[in-house]
């Protein structure tokens, strides 16, 4: 063979002395970098001074602390409030894991070709269209009233089993949306050369496209799984308590709102670090190859 | 291989069949006539060079070769059998065909040694271990022995086209279709693409390349076919259509190609 590949890398200059040139330059460059950290430390300084000063010197702070931020009624609603959470991060759980693979399923259907397919795809379309459209509080209510309402034998009457059972329909009509947007992201050429390989249409699917899809789909289902996981708090229209429904039973019993702001906290903190993993997913990805298809 | 090949179809083709053959075959899209009655036989281990201006028709024929799009009319006979058919399995016809793209179409999220393994595992049930061990053979026959584990992208165009013949041929098709494979490249990464191909008809593989490399082109192939707006405008061995051109359209297109440097 006459091909030949890669020049040897050059051995490593060892006799190279870095010029008072690129010397003074460095050193440009760190006295600039440590201006902007002082820069930036004397703005963040002045702006929460200011924010402090606002809220503090406004004439109902005194009410509003006692009201928002009493330590006392945040110790007595803890306890309350994570054994609540516990029912939320359940949920999240469980829907999270039935919305991936059906929303996945979904937008698999939805791209069947074929005239047999037909129906499959058309149910699959009206499935999407409906469940994205309706408001989710509303698929709740139905679902958490209306099923029991058939009095089917066998059929559970608990609101937290029938309030995930419509998470999980509303976030999968979502979640199928932003897979069929992978699939359709990865370019015919792809498909083309796969084709030509022999392989089935569905193989090509299988091997081909659907892994590229859903690398570059990851960071917006983890949106939606952050969403779901605030979402999860609906399910107590139906009485089971949640987290935010535990801080509501002791806000309305102390007429306190402590427990609100603590458990809108705690879901924050639960939500970032999730935010940072997504991020950390999507660098990771986009280190380790090329996300587009050649063209 | 031959035999191997052969004893696939039902009855296997009369010695003389072309390995492809094209009949009087028209493709449009819309109201542009792309290819009007395109005739054409590529005898087995002969290479055939398709030359043409861009959008003569080139890259269409290639494509209605391997089923990628429909023809309209005609019919296109791979050993004899039409694939044309609307009855036949078109996947089955794709098996027997390699196909190497102008921008090489290589799978991003897999390895080198899994894109060239992927078709001879899952299409053709060949044992890991096998098709692993047979892949790294035609690597290092390709100059590409240590890429195996290496993604797409970092590799330079020239050795992923290379790649791409390499999958491409590791099914063993029965015939290879090229189109425009050394286009995308820069000058420099040309000339190692050419001499894989200058090795795979050492060794017999019947091919039909889709080229803008005129010089390649006269000196590879078996039967030279210049394209003009869709039409066969002239077919013949390399010398006659570049030393003596019939068409003037021919001698007009060679004549550009001269004034370009490129031939």
């Amino acid at each position: 063979m006459t091909v030949r590949d890669e020049a040897v890398p050059d051995a490593p200059d060892s006799r190279y002395e870095p010029s008072a040139r690129r010397l003074a330059r460095e050193r440009y460059k760190r006295e600039r970098t440590r201006r902007a950290f002082a820069v930036a430390a004397v703005s963040s300084l002045v702006t929460a001074a200011v924010l402090v000063a606002l809220i503090v010197e406004s004439p109902g702070w005194q009410r509003t602390r006692e009201t928002f931020f009493d330590a006392h009624y945040a110790r007595v609603a803890l306890p309350k409030v994570l054994d609540g959470l516990w029912l939320n991060l359940r949920l999240l759980a469980v829907c999270g894991a039935v919305v991936l693979v059906a929303g996945l399923l979904i937008a698999v259907l939805r791209t069947l070709r074929g005239p047999v397919f037909f129906p499959v795809r058309a149910l699959a379309t009206a499935y999407v269209d409906f469940f994205r459209g309706m408001p989710l509080i509303i698929c709740i209510l139905v679902c958490v009233f209306g099923i029991p309402a058939l009095r089917l034998s066998g059929v559970t009457h608990d609101p937290v089993v029938l309030g995930g059972f419509a998470l999980c329909l509303t976030y999968t009509a979502y979640v199928a949306e932003v897979f069929r947007a992978g699939i359709e992201s990865v370019h015919p050429s792809q498909r083309a050369a796969a084709r030509s390989l022999g392989l089935s249409s569905a193989q090509t699917m299988g091997y081909v496209v659907l892994p590229q899809a859903v690398r570059r789909v990851v960071p917006p289902l983890l949106n939606d799984l952050v969403s779901l996981q605030k979402d999860t708090g609906l399910v107590s229209i139906g009485g089971a308590v949640d987290a935010v429904y535990a801080a509501q039973i002791v806000a309305s019993r102390d007429f306190n709102y402590t427990p609100y702001v603590l458990a809108g906290l705690i879901f924050v903190a639960i939500t970032i670090p999730m935010t940072r993993f997504t991020d950390w997913v999507a660098a990771r990805m986009n280190g380790r190859q090329a996300q587009g298809g050649t063209t | 291989m031959t035999a191997d090949v052969l004893s696939k179809g039902p009855a296997g083709p009369p010695p003389d069949e072309p390995v492809l053959r094209l009949e009087a075959v028209r493709k449009t899209y819309g109201s542009a006539v792309v290819l009007r009655d395109v005739e054409l036989e590529v005898p087995a281990h002969s290479v055939t060079a398709l030359i043409g201006a861009s959008g003569s028709g080139k890259s269409t024929l290639l494509r209605c070769a391997n089923l990628l799009e429909e023809v309209d009319d005609g019919a296109i006979f791979l050993d004899g059998e039409e694939i044309t058919d609307p009855r036949i399995d078109q996947d089955a016809v794709r098996r027997r065909i390699g196909v190497v793209f102008q921008a090489y179409n290589l799978f991003p999220h897999m390895t080198v040694l899994d894109n060239i393994t992927l078709a001879p595992r899952r299409v053709h049930k060949v044992p890991r271990d096998r098709a692993e061990a047979d892949a790294r053979e035609l690597l290092d026959r390709l100059g590409l022995a240590g890429r195996a584990g290496e993604y797409p992208d970092r590799l330079s165009g020239g050795q992923q086209q290379r790649v791409a013949i390499a999958r491409a041929v590791a099914t063993r098709p029965r015939l290879l279709l090229l189109d425009e494979v050394t286009a995308a490249l820069d000058p420099e990464l040309v000339g190692e693409v050419l001499a894989v191909i200058r090795d795979l008809k050492d060794e017999g593989m019947t091919m039909v390349i889709a080229t803008h490399e005129m010089a390649f082109a006269r000196d590879v192939a078996d039967q030279v076919c210049f394209l003009d707006a869709g039409v066969v405008l002239e077919r013949g061995v390399p010398d006659e259509v570049f030393g003596a051109p019939a068409e003037p359209r021919t001698r007009a297109f060679l004549r550009r190609l001269t004034e370009a440097g490129r031939l």
